[in-house]
């Protein structure tokens, strides 16, 4: 006998939540329980008195089981609204990277060369090394380490992605 | 008027307020404060069980006969650990619960304290809301809130965990009932375009068959009444899953039986042939659907369910309609209002030619009693006296769904999702709290019954005349038939050695104990139950090794069921071995 796979996509949810003791818990804990995938979340207080948090997942699967995530996560208690913004249309995805690199010569002037282009900001500095701070979709900042990895990148660090509806519309 | 109260003294309040009439509970350090305000406290009834899963199990089986939410009360650590099974239990079967277990104080949360678990956690994912309440402040709207998430929408457990300090802290108490966040709203009724496009098609089916579950128990008696209006109406043969029996009567010319993987043939072939189905508060679980590949190839499926997240899970649907049953049924039936039906009788011709077959039908021994005669026996005994029947897990379990009828709702409790052995006799104790004079029988197996089978004092304490019928084969009949027909009868670990002598087990708990060896004592073995005003245990023995058919096999199709009399071959390929 052997394991068979269905076709994934990529969805990106924004999850409206009462802002309680737990409650990343219990979504995280939903996801593992239930078998779905978790490749990146966010989460922060959104509202003046910290009652509300606005969270951010990306997940992937294949399509039946995005809707089953959808519908799991709605059925919480404290989870006030779920937006698919992936099944929505257009929006805006963006994602803060801090990036190190290391380096002399050549190597250096190239890194910083390229961080211009990607709009990359150093935000610290040695005569040896940079920390570069990016924002972007996540395809950008994949392209960027990537770069980064042939001129002496050391380490990475990801915010995972937050995203919101294009358009006048409010969630 | 507001006055400082103790929070144990708020929680009390609150749930009389709330109308709790039974709170099924086990007293510990940890709630102690609450345990002294219940002391001498005449509105609210406590029982004492003899282990906390026999508290949740016991309000189960109190909230499936009464409607009412199940109260448990139980200390921290063990105690709270004990209840998660109940916890789940319920969870899984959408039963009303409210779990209130004392924690450690907040001082010491997180210290390994003595008896400290981490209830919050480890119940996050087997009730449908929990709280850890910081302030006695807090509580009495927690506890309002609690009971609205446990009772509406799809009912499920809540769990309340409160720390002996706050127990002890004093809040303002005020009579009147506290303000509540009103963020739990789960939509009840349909729109009026589902409704129209559901009538639209149930009024051009040719092969509908209604497909009912637990949802219609859950949505109230009247859910009941509307689903015999609607059925009247359309015409359409209604089967029903293990969780829903008792929504329709068993003696009605359409009822097809339950389906599924011990439904009857014509119930599963009806699924199968069908041109219409129509769910209603039943969620296709893999006990239902068989291979789900080869579920109703040839139907439109309605599902209306209350839970959105039970749409489309396994089984996609044409129309789904989420809501509640009660409501979106009284929706249908106004909307169906003077139509007409298509012409079914081919249809229901059909439904006979594979009734003919008497799928339920088994072998009889002169040398055993047949077990699903004893249940038919019982049956035929006790029909009268409208009984509350509660099971454990097993072949007896499948056997009593089979062959007892069931005319009313809330009258047939049995652990159906999660599968709880040890659930049918303190579910047996908290329907007969909750309905005195009703006779309450936990049709039970040798195995099962010794899971919980010290809530017998309970009984006794409290003077419950329940009735334990046991069908004693002397196996885990369920695993050794799957045994016998996955794994070539070789019967690993599945035989009840040294079973107590269950005559002299009711007599040391002061229970009348009866024993059936053969068919010339059942009838009057079980007038002799009948008869008794007291708890009674009956040792029914049964054919050892009689397997539970008809039986839909792991990852077979509706149209593929074992009958009795079929020949077994004893093995499966590694597909069907894997599945559960």
């Amino acid at each position: 006998m052997k394991i068979t796979k269905e076709a994934e996509e990529r969805h990106v949810l924004t999850v409206i939540v009462d802002n309680e003791a737990g409650i990343l818990a219990k979504i995280a804990g939903l996801f593992t329980a239930r078998g779905y995938n978790i490749d990146s979340l966010t989460v922060a207080d959104i509202t003046e008195n910290h009652a509300v948090s606005r969270i951010t997942i990306v997940t992937h699967g294949p399509p039946a089981q995005i809707d089953q995530i959808h519908a799991q996560l709605e059925r919480l208690v404290p989870v006030h609204k779920v937006i698919d913004l992936t099944e929505f249309g257009p929006h805006v995805e963006r994602e803060l990277a801090l990036v190190k690199v290391t380096g002399t010569g050549d190597a250096r002037v190239e890194a910083l060369r390229l961080a211009d282009i990607f709009r990359a900001k150093p935000v610290d500095t040695t005569t040896s090394s940079f920390i570069f701070e990016l924002t972007g979709a996540p395809d950008k900042i994949d392209t960027f380490i990537g770069l980064m990895r042939e001129l002496g990148l050391v380490e990475v660090g990801r915010t995972g992605v937050v995203g919101m509806a294009r358009g006048t519309q409010g969630v | 008027m507001s006055q400082e109260r103790s929070g144990a003294d708020i929680l009390v309040d609150s749930l009389t307020r709330l109308g709790v009439e039974v709170v099924f509970g086990y007293p510990g350090g940890a709630v102690l404060p609450i345990y002294d305000a219940l002391f001498e406290h005449s509105a609210i009834k406590h029982v004492l069980v003899r282990h906390e899963a026999g508290a949740a199990h016991a309000a189960e089986g109190y909230a499936r006969s009464t409607g009412k939410p199940g109260v448990v009360l139980v200390t921290s650590g063990p105690g709270a650990t004990n209840a998660v099974t109940g916890i789940a239990d319920a969870l899984m079967d959408s039963i009303p619960l409210v779990v209130i277990t004392g924690q450690v104080p907040t001082s010491v949360i997180g210290s390994d304290a003595f008896q400290e678990a981490d209830t919050v956690g480890i119940t996050r994912h087997c009730c449908k809301h929990n709280y850890l309440v910081k302030d006695p402040a807090d509580l009495a709207a927690v506890i309002d809130e609690a009971f609205q998430i446990a009772t509406t929408g799809r009912p499920g457990p809540v769990v309340v965990d409160i720390p002996k300090n706050v127990q002890i802290a004093t809040a303002p108490w005020s009579e009147a009932a506290p303000q509540r966040r009103n963020r739990y709203a789960p939509r009840t009724s349909g729109s009026a375009d589902e409704i129209t496009r559901a009538v639209e098609l149930m009024a051009a089916a040719k092969q509908p068959v209604l497909y009912t579950g637990g949802g219609v128990i859950n949505s109230g008696p009247k859910a009941s009444d509307l689903l015999r209006r609607l059925q009247a109406l359309t015409g359409a043969p209604l089967t029903s899953t293990l969780m829903g029996l008792g929504a329709f009567p068993a003696d009605h010319p359409d009822w097809l039986g339950m389906l599924g993987m011990h439904g009857t043939y014509e119930a599963n072939m009806a699924m199968n042939k069908a041109d219409l189905i129509v769910c209603v508060g039943a969620r296709f679980d893999d006990r239902v659907t068989g291979r789900l590949d080869a579920f109703a190839p040839d139907a439109t499926k309605i599902h209306i369910d209350i839970d959105r997240s039970s749409i489309n899970k396994t089984v996609p649907v044409d129309l789904p309609i989420v809501g509640d049953c009660a409501v979106i049924l009284e929706q249908l039936i106004t909307e169906w209002s003077a139509r007409k039906p298509q012409e079914l009788a081919e249809w229901k011709a059909r439904i006979d030619g594979w009734r003919a077959r008497k799928s339920l039908s088994y072998p009889r021994s002169a040398k055993a009693i047949a077990p699903q005669l004893a249940v038919e026996r019982l049956f035929a005994l006790t029909r009268e006296l409208d009984p509350i029947i509660t099971t454990e897990v097993g072949q007896h379990q499948m056997w009593a769904a089979q062959h007892f009828g069931f005319y009313a709702p809330n009258r047939w409790l049995t652990s159906g999702g999660l599968g709880t052995m040890g659930y049918g006799l303190p579910a047996a104790i908290g329907a007969q709290m909750g309905n005195p004079d009703k006779l309450v029988i936990d049709i039970a197996g040798d195995a099962s019954i010794q899971m919980n089978i010290q809530e017998m004092g309970t009984a006794t304490q409290y003077r419950l005349p329940v009735k334990v019928f046991t069908l004693n084969n002397e196996f885990m009949g369920m695993v050794r038939q799957w045994q016998e027909l996955t794994y070539e009868s070789r019967y690993s670990n599945s035989y009840s050695d040294s079973l107590p002598d269950f005559v002299k087990l009711a007599e040391a708990y002061g229970w009348k104990g009866i024993r059936i060896e053969n068919e010339d004592q059942l009838d009057a073995g079980i007038k002799a139950m009948i008869e008794h005003q007291g708890p009674v245990f009956v040792d029914c023995l049964v054919a050892k090794e009689d397997n539970c058919f008809p039986m839909i096999p792991s990852g077979a199709a509706h149209t593929e069921m074992l009958l009795y009399g079929d020949t077994v071959e004893g093995t499966m390929d590694d597909e069907a071995k894997a599945l559960v």
